[in-house]
């Protein structure tokens, strides 16, 4: 299953997303949900993926553990390659959905915590037991060795008392705290690459400042990248290093931090940014996007922003999809305006 | 006091919950609001933050009787007089309802899938008798245009329609009776930035046309700053401050006042954020702490703090705090930007 022709393109990267396109059958027709996409995660980095809803963030990431529905195709010249923790390079899309390669990966090697607190855990268990399941399945420790680990986690994720929590059942922690207790389980196995998918969205902000410092913490300690998915460009600009910029399945903007906050080039991303309330502006008339997100079913041709793009050329725009520019060695963009003059 | 719209003294809200026991049922009670007063002027915005369970949302019902408020009063203006609502029986009420309105949070569990846009906008004048015939259609016709909804739409159902165009159709429906005041209960939490600016300009223009007064509940702190006048600030139960939006962002005067603004992160990469960390959870509002609610999380409780409610008091003209050392504590809020320090 090792791919050793690409080992070049690797270096320190962990994960190196090629081409990726995922559809949905559905009964009114095929949804294209991820349409060519490539990026790549590089170890103890944190990537920001930034998008509204039906940009294809959170299908793109899933399918790196294989978690998507059963009517959804991965097209089969897509790629993904991860880096295993034994060095081996593995190409996901090739493994079976449930063979020991990729039950492994997941959850040992790639940890997901996303949005709902509530319907994580199984309400018939204690959390205690749920935490000790996980890693009795990723790692070689007996079941009191496990319970150690369990409640040094929660320990470590701010929950007091641990040794109590660990004999409650989900219904009898708080939202906070049963987040708090979900990142406990994802990060009990060590993973290497841990997605977080929207992980703060239904909490107060002060909780929600409480867990973007731990993951911060606990990413310096165990040295694990991670992808930060949102929709909140404030929380983004705080966790990660380079964001991406999704909409309608495709990435139209990529950057370090400061250059796609300082230096936003895409009419997209520069939207965005002046949509968001701030607190120096009070009172002021927020620059909406005009329009609604098109229907997945009725995809715009050419850039997928065109229909809402306030500087859309027509007869550009509607035609093609722009080519990628590259602005500096580490900011590009999808856009005609930043295209060579000749186009 | 004339142009003071709504005044609320005293407001509690409890819950009965029984607690079995094999000595028979003890009842206790979950004081959701436990003695809120505030007032809202004609015209402006009041926004109410805090964290979930703090009672933000039982406020909004129970001054639009949505929920029987225990005790105290909600004073409402009708016509230059002062009317205590929480006095009126429910059959009283619906002469007064169209005066008070509620948009609501989530904009596809709030509009009934079986019925057309039309009748969903139409529903407040027709329960409550307002207007008959073909007026009804009029009003319709002209809160649907307000809100930007094309009239080709009034004969759909909501199922055809996106989350920000749901949102303008239950505004089209709280705004079609006329009303003088409106709860925005988390009205545009659950959409995209994008769709969220639209809302907001479309609320704030609505303001302007027709002197509405808004209540706007939200968590987001900066949604509140961006569409209030004036920002009141609650913890289990009770209001702990509330001031001039600006005033209450950049010099606050309560320390969960400053924990919360603490925590609001930066947009701007350059500025490191530093949040106040709260010791431990929110407690139960069943039991609420001694003394001051706030002191088990608090930064600098000392011991009065323990055994002894502090005042509400007013500390500056509008600036209410309730904080036995509001007058002794400097805090940090937000960062205040420069260009904005110079245009004050």
């Amino acid at each position: 299953m090792a791919i050793t022709t690409n080992e070049s393109i690797f270096e320190d990267n962990l994960l190196n997303v090629r081409d990726l396109k995922i559809s949905f059958k559905t009964d009114e027709g095929i949804i294209k949900a991820v349409d060519g996409i490539d990026f790549s995660v590089k170890r103890g980095q944190t990537l920001g993926i930034v998008g509204e809803s039906g940009s294809g963030k959170s299908v793109s990431t899933w399918s790196i553990m294989q978690l998507l529905p059963k009517n959804s195709i991965i097209h089969k010249d897509s790629s993904i390659q991860f880096r295993r923790k034994d060095g081996e390079i593995v190409e996901i899309t090739q493994l079976k959905p449930n063979s020991r390669g990729l039950r492994q990966i997941r959850g040992g090697e790639v940890a997901l915590i996303f949005q709902e607190p509530m319907s994580s855990f199984s309400p018939v268990y204690t959390v205690g037991n749920q935490i000790v399941e996980a890693i009795l399945e990723h790692r070689k420790v007996s079941k009191e060795e496990a319970q150690e680990i369990a409640v040094d986690m929660l320990s470590r994720v701010g929950i007091s008392n641990p040794r109590q929590r660990f004999k409650q059942y989900p219904f009898e922690l708080s939202g906070g705290m049963r987040q708090r207790a979900m990142i406990a389980v994802a990060l009990s196995m060590s993973p290497s690459l841990l997605i977080a998918d929207e992980p703060t969205t239904s909490l107060d902000v002060t909780i929600q400042a409480q867990i973007l410092k731990l993951m911060e913490q606990l990413q310096d300690e165990l040295g694990m990248s991670i992808i930060f998915i949102t929709h909140n460009l404030g929380v983004i600009a705080q966790v990660a290093e380079e964001i991406e910029v999704m909409y309608l399945g495709k990435i139209l903007e990529r950057g370090t931090t400061k250059e796609i906050i300082q230096n936003p080039l895409h009419p997209y991303t520069q939207a965005l940014l002046k949509a968001i309330p701030q607190l120096d502006h009070l009172g002021e008339r927020l620059k909406a996007i005009s329009g609604d997100i098109p229907s997945p079913l009725a995809r715009p041709t050419g850039c997928p922003f065109h229909t809402r793009c306030e500087k859309v050329m027509p007869g550009i725009c509607d035609v093609e999809m722009p080519n990628l520019t590259q602005i500096s060695e580490t900011h590009k963009v999808f856009c005609f305006l930043h295209e060579e003059k000749d186009v | 006091m004339s142009d003071i719209l709504l005044e609320i003294k005293d407001l509690k809200v409890h819950f009965p919950i029984r607690k079995e026991s094999f000595l028979g049922g003890v009842t206790k009670y979950v004081k959701a609001v436990d003695g809120v007063s505030f007032y809202i002027e004609r015209g402006e915005t009041l926004g109410l933050v805090g964290e979930s369970g703090s009672g933000k949302t039982t406020i909004g019902r129970a001054i639009l009787r949505a929920i029987e408020p225990t005790e105290g009063q909600v004073r409402f203006n009708i016509d230059g007089q002062m009317l205590d609502l929480a006095k009126y029986t429910e059959k009283e009420m619906r002469s007064l309802r169209r005066h008070l309105q509620l948009i609501f949070q989530d904009p596809y569990s709030s509009l009934n899938p079986r019925m057309t846009v039309r009748d969903i906008i139409a529903e407040p004048l027709v329960a409550q008798r307002l207007v008959q015939g073909d007026e009804v259609d009029e009003r319709v016709r002209v809160a649907a245009a307000h809100c930007k909804l094309n009239v080709e739409y009034l004969r759909r159902f909501p199922h055809a329609f996106s989350g920000g165009q749901r949102q303008r159709i239950g505004i089209a429906r709280a705004l079609v009776s006329r009303p003088q005041f409106i709860v925005c209960d988390e009205s545009v939490s659950a959409l995209d930035v994008s769709i969220q600016a639209e809302i907001l300009n479309l609320l704030m223009d609505l303001q302007a046309e027709f002197g509405f007064t808004y209540l706007f509940i939200a968590h987001d702190l900066s949604v509140v700053a961006h569409i209030s006048r004036r920002v009141a600030v609650m913890y289990l139960g009770q209001l702990v401050e509330m001031a001039p939006t600006k005033e209450l962002f950049y010099a606050p005067k309560h320390p969960y006042t400053e924990a919360l603004m603490s925590a609001i992160p930066e947009t701007d990469p350059d500025l490191e954020m530093n949040p106040v960390q709260l010791e431990g959870e929110i407690p139960s509002p069943i039991n609420p702490p001694p003394g001051c609610h706030f002191h088990p999380r608090c930064l600098y409780a000392q011991d009065k703090c323990k055994t002894e409610i502090p005042q509400w008091q007013e500390v500056s003209t509008g600036h209410f705090v309730a904080c036995h050392f509001a007058d002794t504590l400097t805090l940090k809020g937000v960062n205040m930007p420069d260009r904005v320090a110079s245009k004050d």
